[in-house]
């Protein structure tokens, strides 16, 4: 057969088809519109079933911890009379040391139930030891490939670690240089092998997440009797939030809702900085949770390795933070010099989101920051920081607002440095918007369709229908 | 030479730079597209061969052999003195805030 990276680009789709084993035809309405909750739905778990499952391999029953000396520094800070409460997500409890076991733990049982031997996921994130970790207790083959080095061979100190546990687990590991072709090496793996594909993106994925929303509702009610005013979420490829946001709605459905929870999602700036950039690839302290991933796949969620994305944050998200990369490293030195807890700095990014969130809100209103992850060497404030110093990266303290991502990291000098910024969603939606009209250039939009983006993005129809006239006027007059 | 048997780590070039045809910035052009796998090595050999290996799970790569017993060595990174500052004022912060209650 030929390898070549043509012709193995050219069998995307019969190779996509066979390795995930779902008809994303049957969910179709028209090209543009497919019925997501029957998609959904067809996971065919309930939220019991899933925790069964989850259980089963190490998964979910993640403690919910009251950050308190944490509130009380945030208080400090506060105007008089503010300064909400901070639970924390210890989600470094599940099998792999972070959320994405969720993820993992129903594809890899999916996988397990029909028949496949092996699993194979592209990612550089912690979802690829979730996968290996999964996989090792369902006596499955693991392959996962990973952007890991530059073209001098260096590797981020985070993203080594993360080939470390995948082969600690008993995976193989397929380690890349800089580049998208990564999705190639992973169309071949599949063909090669035959095995499922664990991708980050299938309804499996986003269902095994939707536990950890009905842990936080239903651990947060036992504490303080009422709901959760906002649920932060470090946010990437969107399915953090896509999944815990349903979860929380499941849970409010079946017992009735309490006062209104807002989702929040957070992501690290780290614009300037090209993501398939050899030169920028180790200029970076963050390889997940940072725009570079969360803008556009909230921009665009059919942009991953399925079909149609599970993962679509606009349905779900109220707000969008960003922080600096200097805010995020000062909150994980927080939760180990106050909390007493060590945890990876990637994870902590909602952390650093939720405190400036919490210094507005009254001292009753509750925030959840809803992960962590597992720390160890390369995931850690002092081997992220020293390697940037390595790449002509200062290291500075001051305000962080002051950073230049790829020249300083900016250390705040106390909480009052801290201050998020609010990425405009109206302007997240036009730009999913003006997406459409490029990936679907000659298709006359039905009424269905605009039923399905008004769900899709969380706004009026009669707001979408002027904004794609709007972007159509626009592109008529040469613009 | 390096021991059939011995663990170790081969590089793949998947595509020449002139191969590479994604959008993707000039540097990352300029380079070739490249893997890494580590596994058990098949036949004697010297660094620089082209060998096959065979992974932890079974499968056969052939590739460059480019490291005899590779590990990993990332570590906790060299001292950075701003996270010892921070966490003396931080832990300094919260007693004042105990004192005065």
């Amino acid at each position: 057969m030929d390898k070549s990276y043509n012709a193995v680009m050219s069998r995307k789709n019969e190779i996509m088809k066979k390795a995930l084993g779902i008809d994303y035809e049957k969910y179709k309405i028209s090209d543009i519109s497919f019925d997501y909750e029957m998609m959904m739905d067809d996971v065919g778990y309930s939220i019991n079933e899933i925790a069964d499952i989850q259980k089963q391999s190490k998964v979910g029953n993640t403690p919910l911890y009251y950050l308190s000396n944490v509130t009380k520094l945030i208080r400090k800070y506060s105007p008089k009379g503010k300064g909400a409460k901070i639970y924390l997500k210890d989600e470094a409890a599940n099998a792999s040391g972070s959320f994405k076991a969720r993820r993992a733990s129903l594809s890899v049982y999916e996988a397990f139930k029909r028949g496949y031997k092996g699993v194979i996921a592209a990612t550089s994130g912690n979802y690829g030891a979730a996968v290996a970790s999964q996989a090792a207790m369902r006596g499955l083959k693991c392959i996962i490939i990973q952007e890991v080095f530059d073209s001098k061979y260096v590797g981020q100190p985070e993203i080594v670690e993360k080939s470390r546990i995948c082969d600690a687990m008993g995976a193989e590991v397929i380690m890349s240089s800089v580049g998208p072709e990564l999705f190639y090496s992973l169309l071949s793996a599949l063909e090669d092998t035959g095995y499922f594909n664990a991708s980050l993106y299938t309804p499996y994925s986003i269902a095994g997440i939707e536990t950890l929303g009905w842990e936080v509702i239903n651990q947060i009610r036992k504490l303080e009797g009422r709901d959760p005013d906002y649920i932060v979420v470090t946010h990437a490829g969107g399915g953090n939030i896509t999944g815990t946001a349903r979860g929380v709605l499941k849970y409010k459905l079946e017992f009735k809702p309490h006062n209104n929870t807002e989702f929040v999602a957070c992501s690290v700036d780290l614009s300037g900085l090209h993501m398939a950039s050899d030169i920028d690839f180790n200029k970076k302290s963050f390889t997940t949770g940072h725009t570079g991933f969360g803008v556009p796949f909230a921009q665009w969620p059919d942009r991953a390795d399925t079909p149609r994305n599970a993962a679509r944050p606009l349905r779900y998200m109220d707000k969008y933070l960003t922080v600096t990369q200097g805010e995020v490293f000062y909150a994980t030195e927080m939760l180990a010099a106050l909390e007493g807890i060590e945890r990876g700095p990637a994870g902590n990014t909602s952390l650093a989101g939720a405190i400036n969130l919490a210094m507005n809100l009254d001292q009753d209103a509750i925030v959840v920051v809803q992960e962590t992850e597992y720390t160890g060497a390369g995931k850690h404030p002092q081997a992220q920081l020293s390697f940037a110093e390595k790449n002509g990266i200062k290291i500075l303290r001051g305000n962080p607002e002051d950073c230049i991502n790829g020249k300083t990291i900016v250390l705040p000098r106390n909480l009052s440095d801290f201050q998020y910024k609010e990425i405009d969603l109206k302007k997240l939606k036009m730009s999913y918007l003006e997406n459409l009209v490029a990936n679907f250039p000659k298709v006359k939009m039905l009424e269905e369709d605009f039923e399905f983006l008004s769900n899709d993005i969380n706004e009026e129809t009669k707001w979408i229908k002027e904004t794609i006239f709007n972007i159509l006027s626009e592109h008529k007059n040469g613009k | 030479m390096v021991k059939k048997g011995e663990w170790v780590k081969i590089e793949k070039i998947i595509l020449k730079p002139e191969e590479r045809t994604a959008k993707i910035p000039e540097e990352t052009k300029k380079v070739p597209y490249v893997v890494h796998i580590n596994g058990f090595l098949q036949e004697d050999a010297e660094l620089g061969d082209e060998v096959t290996i065979v992974s932890r799970i079974g499968r056969t790569h052939k590739g460059k052999l480019i490291e005899e017993k590779p590990s990993f060595k990332h570590n906790f990174g060299d001292f950075v003195p701003q996270l010892v500052d921070i966490s003396i004022e931080l832990k300094k912060e919260l007693e004042e805030i105990n004192k005065i209650k």
